[in-house]
């Protein structure tokens, strides 16, 4: 008897499963539901560009609408992977713009992202409508160009911190006058200025624009007659927010902003000086997410500021704030889910006067029933806090805590900060994402180890004392995904003994740990499904095996060892000259 | 074995059966501090000693090893984690804070000034910089000096080890540099935004700044010819880097 549902009744019911994950679910149930799940998916996600190559997706997903795809690893973000190491949108684009020329969306995150690349999407895809770049870099405003001219369905065009060759702002002017579909612009990132006479039009031919987010160069009289031309916005980041402007036009900007009643995001707000604050207040009892962590307003005015957010969900900050300030919004902000505090002073330390300390979280934990996501920078940190902080909020899904002081103990007790995040680990038990500072020994990371089972990305630096540390985590965090460590002094023995975990997960970073090369060339010998590329600037053809690597980053694959790596990223296919190991295994 | 990595742990719970032991001491051994940073750079591990708090006991100790100035936790690359475009705004900030209020308007331009005119594919406020020889450019801060001194001084941790007496990865001693003076066999050179390439150290520092976009550390033999003048059009294609 054949029981198959008919594929174009699976089809129908696929076409409401959404969720890549349950679609991922599907695709193993059987070879004819694998086939109809693959040619229905429209949206697809890529974490690891070197995980497959882009034949092989484009093969799987004939019908792709939506390409995610993600580079570097994380740790990018903080110089630690070097310039020219990889994550090249190229031969991505190259690959789909023969492939899958009905591409729509582009979202692509960390990758090197050249002129060419832009210049090819414009070229190739003839219905584009989304380009979202977030943390990318390589390309100049001339690409931006080619894209604004030549995709006349364009929806979204979003740069989200990245670093752009600014030649200039006429980008922007080469929107041509037909296109009318924009629903978001994001061009915070960059530095120049565009024509304010093109963005005033571009704007008022967009009736459907939804989310505008300008750069610093744009002035605060220039931003009064966009609000006025775009009065529907629901997200809006301003731009420079500290001209001196005459009583008329602050009158007029009051109002262009009691006007936005649809309003829902904040940010920008550059250098606002304290007198334009209650320009906002109109729109504070609407906004669901505020981003004031460019904004260098000392602690009084703010107060005003978030004692009328009360439906505010998520709110970036500096540790200008201060805990007096998270005391308000722990009494304000009842609706909080995500809080993030950054450090002002530029070099993160505390020569800063800013009364911030561990209490200020304490106060939000208490005050904010659905706080579930936090990245706190601090200078200092206590077990005591995080205790109670868990004790409040088991429902934490992602915890960052970031002492800024490597090594800082416990400042009242001076002990390390392993019962702190016992607590974490043990009461939150939904916690997908940590992030661990201060003074830790090994047994932190046996408590994450042994509780900390929905851990899916932890990031660790300077801390533990040996491979014990690295040895718990791996044997214990049965959904680890993402480990990125560096300065921990320590890495062979748990790495080599743990070598089947690695398959299970996307990647491990280690930088500035005790991983010898002898080390490296064994697992890159028992684990020929995993990428180990040792990251390191001195040759490594003279190097005895115990030698230390600078870094090392290991990632499963389908795709096999990549082919753009640069002189500087070792591995045993790519330099078979660095031979064999000769560690003696039991 | 693999954790008698002297840092003092008594047990192991592990069955260590790797024959691994890393020698020369370099990873393990907790160095005094001197001018260094992190492991990837140095060779060494950073330890709590190499990072005093303030008013803290760890700082006199730290400041106590002669000559030799503890390096701040701002100089580990990558410390704290802080994305660069935020790091960025907040050196521009901290640049616009230690001036007058007075003068503040003016400062912020220049201060974006400066920024604006540190143009091409590299961050704004950081300038790549590059070695011969050494495949891994870098990046520094330019916003964060003060004086040829302080850079020159920043550059040498960067690339060299300075504290006499340490073994680097080769296992080779290693002699502190002194890029500015032409004395050693490097001399510190950066691209201009014309082009061209010239010695540091002759313009004022306010000038060097608003002008450079690119350093590298060049050797001295290479460097013959190179002036704070313009250069024929040949010699800047043979000193083109990489």
């Amino acid at each position: 008897m054949d029981l198959r549902l008919p594929s174009k009744v699976l089809e129908h019911i696929l076409s409401f499963v959404d969720s890549n994950e349950d679609r991922n679910s599907v695709s193993l149930v059987c070879k004819s539901w694998f086939e109809t799940e693959r040619r229905t998916r429209k949206r697809v996600i890529v974490r690891n560009c070197y995980a497959v190559t882009p034949e092989a997706v484009a093969r799987r997903f004939p019908e792709m609408r939506s390409l995610t795809l993600k580079g570097k690893p994380h740790f990018a973000d903080y110089n630690l992977v070097p310039d020219g190491w990889g994550g090249y949108a190229w031969p991505w684009i190259e690959a789909m713009a023969v492939k899958c020329p009905s591409l729509e969306e582009l979202r692509l995150k960390r990758m090197v992202v050249t002129d060419e690349c832009l210049e090819k999407i414009a070229a190739s895809f003839k219905d584009f409508k989304v380009l979202v770049l977030t943390s990318c870099e390589g390309f100049s405003t001339d690409g931006l160009a080619a894209i604004a001219v030549a995709c006349s369905n364009l929806r979204e065009l979003e740069l989200r911190e990245c670093i752009v060759e600014d030649l200039g702002g006429d980008w922007l002017s080469y929107f041509p006058e037909t296109l009318t579909s924009l629903v978001s612009l994001d061009f915070s990132c960059l530095d120049s200025e565009v024509k304010l006479s093109d963005l005033e039009r571009l704007v008022s031919r967009s009736p459907n624009l939804k989310s505008l987010k300008l750069n610093r160069a744009v002035s605060l009289d220039a931003l009064g007659s966009l609000l006025r031309l775009a009065p529907q916005l629901v997200e809006l980041g301003t731009g420079s927010f500290s001209d001196k402007l005459d009583q008329e036009a602050v009158s007029k900007l009051s109002q262009a902003f009691s006007e936005m009643k649809e309003l829902k995001s904040l940010s920008g707000l550059w250098d606002v000086l304290p007198e334009y604050i209650p320009l906002l207040y109109s729109v504070c009892p609407g906004l669901t997410s505020l981003n004031l962590s460019y904004a260098t307003v000392q602690m009084p005015n703010l107060v005003e500021l978030l004692t009328r957010c009360s439906n505010l969900q998520k709110l970036w900050v500096m540790d200008l704030i201060e805990d007096k300030g998270l005391e308000v919004v722990a009494s304000s902000c009842k609706e909080l889910r995500e809080l993030r505090v950054f450090p002002s002073g530029a070099e993160g330390l505390n020569d800063t006067n800013v009364a911030m300390t561990e209490q200020g979280l304490v106060s939000v934990s208490e005050g904010c029933p659905n706080l579930e996501s936090v990245l706190y920078f601090c200078v200092q940190f206590t077990n005591a806090a995080m205790i109670t902080i868990a004790r409040n909020r088991p429902n934490l899904k992602c915890f960052r805590l970031c002492v800024m002081e490597p090594f800082a103990p416990d400042h009242k007790t001076q002990k390390p900060l392993d019962e702190g995040f016992k607590a974490i680990v043990e009461r939150c038990k939904d916690l997908q994402r940590l992030s661990v500072s201060g003074l830790l020994t090994d047994k932190a990371f046996e408590y994450i180890g042994t509780h900390g089972k929905k851990l899916r990305m932890l990031s660790i630096a300077f801390a533990g004392d040996s491979d014990l540390m690295l040895h718990h985590l791996l044997s214990g965090c049965e959904s680890l995904n993402k480990l990125e460590i560096r300065d921990c002094p320590f890495g062979d023995t748990a790495l080599l003994e743990n070598a089947a975990k690695l398959e299970t997960m996307r990647s491990l970073w280690m930088s500035s740990c005790c991983v010898s090369f002898g080390a490296c060339k064994l697992l890159s010998q028992k684990m020929p499904k995993l990428n180990v590329e040792v990251i390191d600037e001195h040759p490594l053809e003279t190097r005895p095996d115990s030698s230390p690597v600078e870094r090392i980053y290991i990632y499963r694959t389908l795709a096999g060892p990549r082919l753009d790596m640069p002189e500087f990223v070792w591995t045993i296919q790519k330099n078979p000259e660095i031979g064999v190991s000769h560690l003696a295994i039991k | 074995m693999i954790t008698e990595l002297e840092m003092g742990r008594a047990e192991s719970e592990l069955e260590l059966g790797l024959g691994l032991s890393l020698g020369g001491g370099t990873a393990a051994k907790i160095v005094k501090p001197g001018g260094g940073g992190a492991w990837g750079e140095r060779g060494r591990l950073l330890t709590a000693k190499d990072f005093p708090s303030v008013g803290s006991k760890r700082a006199a100790d730290s400041a106590s090893h002669a000559g030799a100035s503890p390096p701040r936790s701002s100089q580990v690359v990558g410390w704290p984690p802080i994305g660069s475009h935020r790091m960025n705004s907040l050196v521009n900030n901290q640049a616009t804070k230690k001036e007058d209020d007075g003068k503040k308007q003016a400062k912020d331009d220049e201060t974006k000034d400066v920024t604006k005119k540190v143009s091409g594919k590299v961050q704004v406020g950081f300038i790549k910089v590059n070695m011969d020889g050494v495949a891994i450019g870098r990046k520094v801060d330019l916003n964060a000096h003060s004086s040829y001194e302080n850079l020159a001084q920043t550059l040498e941790d960067m690339f060299f080890r300075t504290s006499p007496g340490t073994i680097g990865l080769t296992g080779q001693f290693t002699k502190p540099l002194r890029l500015l003076d032409g004395s050693s066999e490097f001399v510190l050179t950066y691209e201009d935004k014309e082009g061209d390439w010239m010695l540091v150290g002759d313009v004022p520092w306010r000038m060097f700044i608003t002008s450079v976009k690119r350093l590298r550390v060049m050797k001295t033999s290479e460097a013959n010819g190179l002036a704070a003048r313009h250069q024929d059009p040949k010699e800047r294609q043979r000193n083109k880097p990489v």
